[in-house]
């Protein structure tokens, strides 16, 4: 790498030339605010908020778009600096809504901190300021315009890297709104309820509709039996709302701080992702043997689904007709379950923890109510669960040991992989691989499935199959691996979509870490690090082997893929149109 | 809406030939969105949604970004212009002359705001940027007439005027 010499606050350093001077002066450890950079998702220079001197240069630089040069003079602090980005911020604070006492980003807000952190003690400008409606029709995500500031970093994450590109900038001047076309509501146009713009946004200006409310209610009504289950990627998320290292596994701590709140029951959607594996590993091998369509594509991740349904109907039919695990909880608690514990199904109030906003809207479809109730009746994501912990006064890092209760309580190690990318392709494999070549098989650890790269392809031999493969999370990647898939240039027998880069340990209801830390820190390895680490400590790691899964099917649901399995575990899916004119 | 204003939703409009023809010229050619509206507004008068929808699913760009542009230039229109199109300069000169009043004057005697359009599609109103007439500021236009060195007390024969 050719290398340049630059001077950063009289420091003399080497950088690699293709640094621009924001990635210098990281690397020389001098922090120059930002707001509206992200790392590789938003680099444009439009908050103004990083500026510096540089020697011979007319004006201020936005240092997140100026690429070093041999001999560069730069100057992080002067007073012309540190003026001009005052200036800046008072200006955005003059027209945000500064209610941050009750925000639900107080305290983990980049505008807020950069208020802190250049010591503003007063705003000096007083103007117009915006007084617009907030959006808060859809099932998954608010959208509150009065707190935008107009970063775009959302615009550039639902454009450019999902290619959902349900919002944009509109209007100019002082008039310039973050919104969708014709102003609509994030519910009437195709959006996929990822939530990722909410994960990028620095202010409150988006976040998911709140359902604790609902469920304090539940907790407190003394005629509903309230269960409880908590998706894959929770347990290694979780501790960051408590400022514990990301990658912490907390699953003992949740589930404590679970049972203190009063559910009655705290299961494991673990357990439900084996049950998916034994449905979806029966529909790819019936597919795969008897002519069926092919590739088979995983339905476990709803922002997918919704994406599917808006912009590629014509894959509807690949798609597995399993419903996601969460899902299929919900509909073995309000029957067998129900049943063994002697609860009339409309007494049983099931709730989700999930990373994910698009599960809200998910639990909302009316086609996804097995027993003729609700399969799930509120779906919480990882933050509104750590809001509840905090507002019940649990001292979350100090619980007693606790696992997962019974009967639905134990999981396989292949379960707890469905929360990283690659993770429901190598549990189904783990299955599929020993059914079909009617062998146990040793190394259950499928590399070529994991980690972060966009689209990731295996070739798999299973007895006298060669079972080819392919993975890819964030809609932006899926939409290329289905343009090729369409273009007759790759053939599958199994694709694994997830909506949400990384798949859910990076899901659009998961922790918000500000840009300071996500553009320097891959949140998506270092949570997906800890999933694997836990399916390394199960005992169990194939899905088959579950014991509770195996008892279930003997007790009650008969075989994969039978009669009961396809009314209460499985679904289907509809087209759907984008902007509809009435 | 009246009816010459319904638009590629409903049957067997002749403007929707014409839009056909318009994105078959541009289809392959990038950067084209920007002439693409214009020729479309020309056609319909503005840019509706069913308008912006057809040209967002045949050049494949996402709506949210025609719409975008759409609102970032005041040259497009989302609402149907009158046959008589009233613009209130509020260019500098004509603003410190008193437009704002003038333009106030127009919105209440036709109830209308900036941007709307008469129900039986006789005048929309606008509020401009300068058009180079300084010297007789404060001016408007309709259509290709133009009126200057107003006072608000002028607005109701004007308007008369065009009713006749």
């Amino acid at each position: 790498m050719e290398m340049v010499n630059i001077t950063i606050d009289t420091r003399k350093i080497q950088v690699p030339k293709n640094f621009t001077i924001l990635e210098a002066a990281k690397f020389a450890n001098i922090d120059i605010p930002t707001l509206c950079y992200l790392k590789d998702i938003n680099e444009i220079g439009a908050c103004r908020m990083c500026v510096v001197e540089i020697k011979g240069a007319r004006s201020l630089q936005a240092a997140c778009v100026y690429p070093v040069s041999e001999g560069l003079e730069i100057f992080t602090q002067s007073p012309a600096v540190r003026e001009a980005r005052k200036v800046t911020l008072e200006l955005i604070l003059s027209n945000h809504d500064k209610k941050c006492l009750t925000c639900v980003r107080s305290k983990n807000c980049e505008l807020q901190s950069l208020a802190e952190e250049l010591n503003i003690k007063d705003i000096r400008f007083e103007g117009e300021t915006h007084k617009l409606p907030l959006d808060d029709f859809s099932p998954s995500i608010e959208r509150d315009p009065n707190k935008c500031i107009l970063c775009r970093r959302c615009v550039s994450m639902c454009k450019n890297v999902q290619t959902v590109s349900v919002i944009d900038t509109n209007e100019r001047g002082f008039k310039t709104i973050v919104s969708s076309a014709f102003n609509k509501s994030l519910n009437e146009v195709p959006c996929t309820m990822c939530g990722q713009c909410i994960n990028v946004c620095p202010v409150g200006a988006l976040r998911e509709k709140d359902d604790t409310d609902k469920v304090w209610d539940a907790l407190a009504n003394p005629d509903l039996h309230v269960v409880v289950q908590t998706a894959p990627a929770v347990r290694v998320a979780l501790g960051e709302e408590f400022g514990m290292p990301i990658g912490s596994r907390v699953t003992s701590n949740m589930i404590s701080a679970l049972s203190r709140l009063g559910f009655d029951k705290v299961f494991d959607t673990d357990t439900a992702a084996d049950l998916t594996i034994m449905e979806e590993g029966t529909e790819v091998i019936n597919r795969i043997k008897n002519g069926g369509k092919l590739p088979v594509i995983t339905s476990c991740s709803p922002g997918w689904i919704k994406f599917c349904e808006h912009y590629y109907p014509e894959f509807l039919d690949n798609l597995s007709s399993c419903k996601s695990p969460h899902e299929m909880f919900g509909a073995v608690l309000k029957s067998y379950y129900a049943e063994k514990e002697g609860i009339d199904p409309s007494k049983v109030y099931v709730v989700s923890i999930m990373p994910c906003t698009a599960k809200k809207f998910e639990a909302a479809r009316p086609e996804l109510a097995a027993t003729g109730y609700p399969d799930v009746d509120a779906v919480l994501t990882t933050r509104e669960l750590a809001r509840m912990i905090k507002e019940a006064g649990i001292d979350f890092k100090n619980l007693p040991e606790r696992q997962f209760d019974d009967p639905m309580g134990e999981a396989s190690g292949a379960g707890v992989i469905f929360g990283a990318t690659g993770g429901v392709m190598e549990a189904a494999l783990r299955t599929v691989a020993e059914v079909l070549s009617g062998q146990s098989i040793e190394n259950v650890e499928y590399e070529q499935v994991r980690g972060v790269e966009g689209i990731k392809e295996a070739s798999i031999q299973v007895g006298d199959l060669t079972l080819k493969a392919a993975v890819a999370h964030g809609l932006g990647n899926a939409r290329k691996l289905l343009d090729r898939i369409k273009a007759g240039e790759a053939d599958y027998h199994f694709v694994e979509i997830m909506a949400c880069p990384g798949g859910c340990v990076n899901g659009g209801g998961q922790p918000i870490q500000p840009s300071k830390v996500r553009s320097w820190t891959d949140l998506r390895t270092e949570r997906a690090k800890a999933i694997y680490e836990e399916d390394r400590d199960l005992p169990i790691r194939k899905s088959h082997e579950n014991p509770k899964v195996k008892a279930l099917y003997e007790e009650y649901l008969g075989e994969p893929g039978g009669h009961k399995s396809h009314e209460l575990l499985h679904t289907h899916y509809e087209k759907r149109e984008n902007y509809p004119i009435k | 809406m009246s009816a010459n204003n319904c638009c590629c939703c409903g049957g067997a409009d002749p403007r929707d030939q014409k839009l056909q023809e318009i994105i078959k010229k541009y289809k392959d050619t990038r950067g084209a969105l920007i002439p693409v509206l214009h020729e479309a507004q020309e056609v319909y008068g503005y840019l509706p949604i069913e308008v912006q929808k057809k040209i967002s699913e045949e050049l494949n760009v996402p709506l949210s970004e025609i719409y975008g542009v759409v609102t970032f230039y005041t040259q497009f229109s989302l609402n149907p212009k009158g046959k008589y199109k009233i613009s209130v300069c509020m260019g500098t000169a004509c603003y410190v002359k008193g437009s704002g009043q003038i333009l106030d004057k127009f919105k209440e005697k036709l109830g209308l705001e900036v941007g709307e359009c008469s129900e039986d599609g006789m005048f929309s109103l606008e509020a401009c940027r300068c058009i180079g007439a300084c010297g007789l500021a404060p001016v408007i236009t309709i259509n290709d007439d133009v009126y200057g060195r107003l006072v608000p007390d002028d607005v109701e024969g004007i308007i008369k005027k065009y009713k006749e």
